[in-house]
């Protein structure tokens, strides 16, 4: 039977277990930042010397690991770009916005658990020669970060951090800074316009890469908290140990955020790939399944913004053959297994690992209709494709999903969120549309049925299609 | 009255702009401090902090406009935030939201956050609280309650009738 496989959720839920300094201690904290700062510098075989932060670098690209925040990018290789020639102080950012719908497994962290992430952050801090780092967290989070400040001045008070840590010479200081309830924050050039005191507008990227142009026009590296607190168990195991977790390219375990219609929603800590989808829906383990009588419709797998998967898809996905040879092969919905790559395959994303499910009493309109006026609301404004076309969308599935549709809504619709997708200057404008084209395509006839029998309702002729959700 | 920051939340303020190489960063959090002590973030706030951290109280100005948490009215002592998004409404929180505004009089069809004509409540939509395990949620001022029935909701409202 699939099982949990709990590494930073490990003592975070279990009974007794409290945010401070001295449970913290208990469980074995912040030995995992002694040994990174005991790090040996190391020579390779060409006779290139590594200096002791850049063997831990190092070891965490060889540990595979891949960014929780959304993008499921290699965070070894986010932090070898960084601009290190520049003369620029390097920050980083701990990305704690949570706000991508679906997600709330950093919420588990920030408030079980901050010393492990705070832990993390000191140790990929040192091994980025950074003296200043900060943590943002949403604004309505405001329990999260009176722990986090609480947690920070225990990390002082112990040496961890501060001036000269653990006798090492090594200084750095960490802050929080509190978000104010918009989420374009989470994407990390709104987050760092933010953190300057301004309006989360994004920045445009090329020349805008934080690696090299971020924080105060300063090298800066952006992660989020789950991925910080990898780092920290890197490091403890090594990282072939590490990438023994998970699967090839998929190393490690992930928090998974299922809501929606299940039985049993929750979060999930799992080995990456080592779960499928349908498991994480259906097992006792998880999920538990749907309500008695109902049956699977829909499943966005991962956050509001991926593309939507219809109840049985079957999806064509490459695989290493007995003899060693990629093939393509047939995967049906729930045999997805849950990784960055599977879900790629699928023609959508794992994105911040959420899984939102659907029953077949919901209607597509309604549940698009919902999440188009997220986008609408969210949108910063900034460029006029997102700002009008995100407006006309959640318009458009309003009036779609309160009667007055039309049977042409499924084109418009569709139409209009193509002409959003790539002409932003930042990701939410994919985000705004994604879920419109998917919806839209794979449900095609339940939404042409709705805007056919609106149109008939007020025509008083019957609707062409009977159809109707 | 002129506007008065009390000596004690000042000095906490400024040990707060010490957090930052630039003071201008320091915005966001003046404004959830002014904001907390004050109940709103009034136009006196806002040139006091404009004059504080050497902006333009357009600089300022513009935040308060742009983040939804702050506000330049006093709402409700009872500040009530429904989620609104998707698994939220999976769940229900639109029906929620609908029986909070009916048993207080309040127009469930504004868009607006509305506060009731005695001041104690302000009833409000938001996006997506993370925390869609427990959905529906709600975020009673600074406590996020999980998986609300109308009866929490009912103990809500004869709690906060009584403050
Ligand atoms: C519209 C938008 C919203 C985002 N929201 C979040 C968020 O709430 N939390 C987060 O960690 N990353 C979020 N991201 C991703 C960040 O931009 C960034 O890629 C991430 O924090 C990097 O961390 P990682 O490499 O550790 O995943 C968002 C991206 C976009 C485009
Ligand atoms: S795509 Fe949308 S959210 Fe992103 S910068 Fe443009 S207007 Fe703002
Ligand atoms: S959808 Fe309501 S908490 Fe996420």
């Amino acid at each position: 039977m699939p099982e949990q496989y709990k590494m930073i959720l490990k003592h975070a839920d279990s009974p007794g277990y409290t945010p401070d300094m001295a449970c913290y201690l208990r469980h074995g904290g912040y030995e995992a930042l002694k040994k990174a700062l005991a790090t040996v510098p190391r020579e390779l075989a060409d006779g290139k010397k590594l200096s002791a932060q850049e063997v831990v670098r190092e070891e965490v690209k060889a540990s595979g690991l891949r960014g929780r925040g959304g993008a499921g990018f290699s965070a070894g290789l986010k932090w070898s770009f960084v601009d290190r020639r520049s003369g620029k102080p390097i920050y980083l950012i701990c990305n704690a916005d949570e706000s991508e719908p679906g997600t709330f497994k950093d919420r588990q962290i920030l408030h079980k658990d901050p010393h492990q992430l705070i832990e993390g952050m000191i140790i990929s801090c040192w091994a980025n020669d950074v003296k200043l780092a900060y943590i943002y967290i949403r604004g309505e989070m405001p329990h999260g970060a009176r722990l986090l400040n609480q947690a920070l001045a225990e990390a002082r008070a112990n040496g961890f951090l501060g001036k000269n840590i653990l006798g090492t010479g090594y200084d750095l200081e960490i802050h929080v800074h509190r978000g104010a309830g918009a989420y374009i924050c989470g994407e990390e050039t709104g987050l760092i316009e933010s953190l300057e005191g301004k309006r989360a507008y994004p920045r445009i990227k090329p020349p805008y890469f934080p690696a090299v142009l971020g924080l105060y026009m300063c090298p800066t590296i952006v992660n989020n908290v789950e991925t910080l607190c990898h780092v920290k168990h890197i490091v403890t195991m090594g990282p072939a140990e590490y990438a023994k977790l998970g699967t090839p390219n998929n190393t490690g375990t992930r928090i998974v955020s299922l809501s929606g219609d299940v039985l049993k929603p929750g979060y999930f800590e799992v080995e990456v790939g080592k779960v499928t989808l349908g498991q994480l829906i259906n097992d006792p383990n998880f999920g538990g399944g749907l309500k008695p009588g109902r049956s699977l419709k829909a499943v966005i797998p991962g956050g509001s913004s991926s593309k939507v998967l219809k109840a049985g898809e079957v999806f064509k996905l490459n695989r290493k053959g007995a003899d060693g040879q990629m093939t393509k092969v047939d995967v049906p919905l729930l045999d997805l297994p849950y990784d960055f790559d599977s879900l790629q395959g699928a023609g959508t994303m794992s994105g911040s690992g959420a899984i939102i499910v659907m029953d077949d009493s919901r209607s597509m309109v309604d549940v698009l209709a919902n999440l188009s006026e997220f986008y609408a609301h969210e949108s910063c404004g900034q460029c006029t494709p997102c700002r009008e076309g995100a407006l006309w969308l959640a318009k458009g599935t309003h009036r779609l999903a309160h009667g007055d549709g039309r049977k042409q809504d499924a084109e418009y619709l569709s139409h209009i969120a193509q002409n959003i997708q790539g002409r932003t200057i930042c990701a939410f404008g994919e985000a705004a549309s994604w879920p419109v084209l998917s919806f839209v395509k794979k449900f095609k006839d339940e939404f042409e049925a709705k805007g056919a029998a609106d149109e008939a309702a007020k025509t008083g002729k019957p609707a062409a299609s009977s159809n109707q959700h | 009255m002129a506007f008065t920051v009390p000596a004690n939340l000042e000095a906490q303020l400024d040990e707060l702009v010490t957090h930052y190489p630039v003071k201008r960063s320091a915005s966001l959090m003046f404004l959830h401090a002014l904001q907390e002590h004050f109940g709103h973030v009034s136009d006196d706030a806002i040139e006091w902090t404009a004059g504080k951290l050497g902006l333009q109280p357009i600089n300022v100005y513009e935040l308060v406009t742009f983040y939804p948490m702050f506000r330049q009215k006093p709402l409700g002592k009872t500040h009530i935030k429904v989620c609104r998004t998707l698994s939220c409404a999976l769940a229900g929180s639109g029906e929620l939201r609908e029986h909070f505004c009916q048993k207080l009089g309040l127009d469930s069809h504004a868009h607006a956050p509305q506060t009731t004509p005695d001041g104690k409540f302000t009833v409000e939509f938001v996006e997506c609280l993370a925390d869609c395990g427990n959905a529906p949620t709600v975020l009673l001022n600074d406590d996020l309650l999980p998986k609300v029935t109308p009866a929490k909701a009912d103990d809500i409202i004869a709690k906060g009738k009584g403050l």
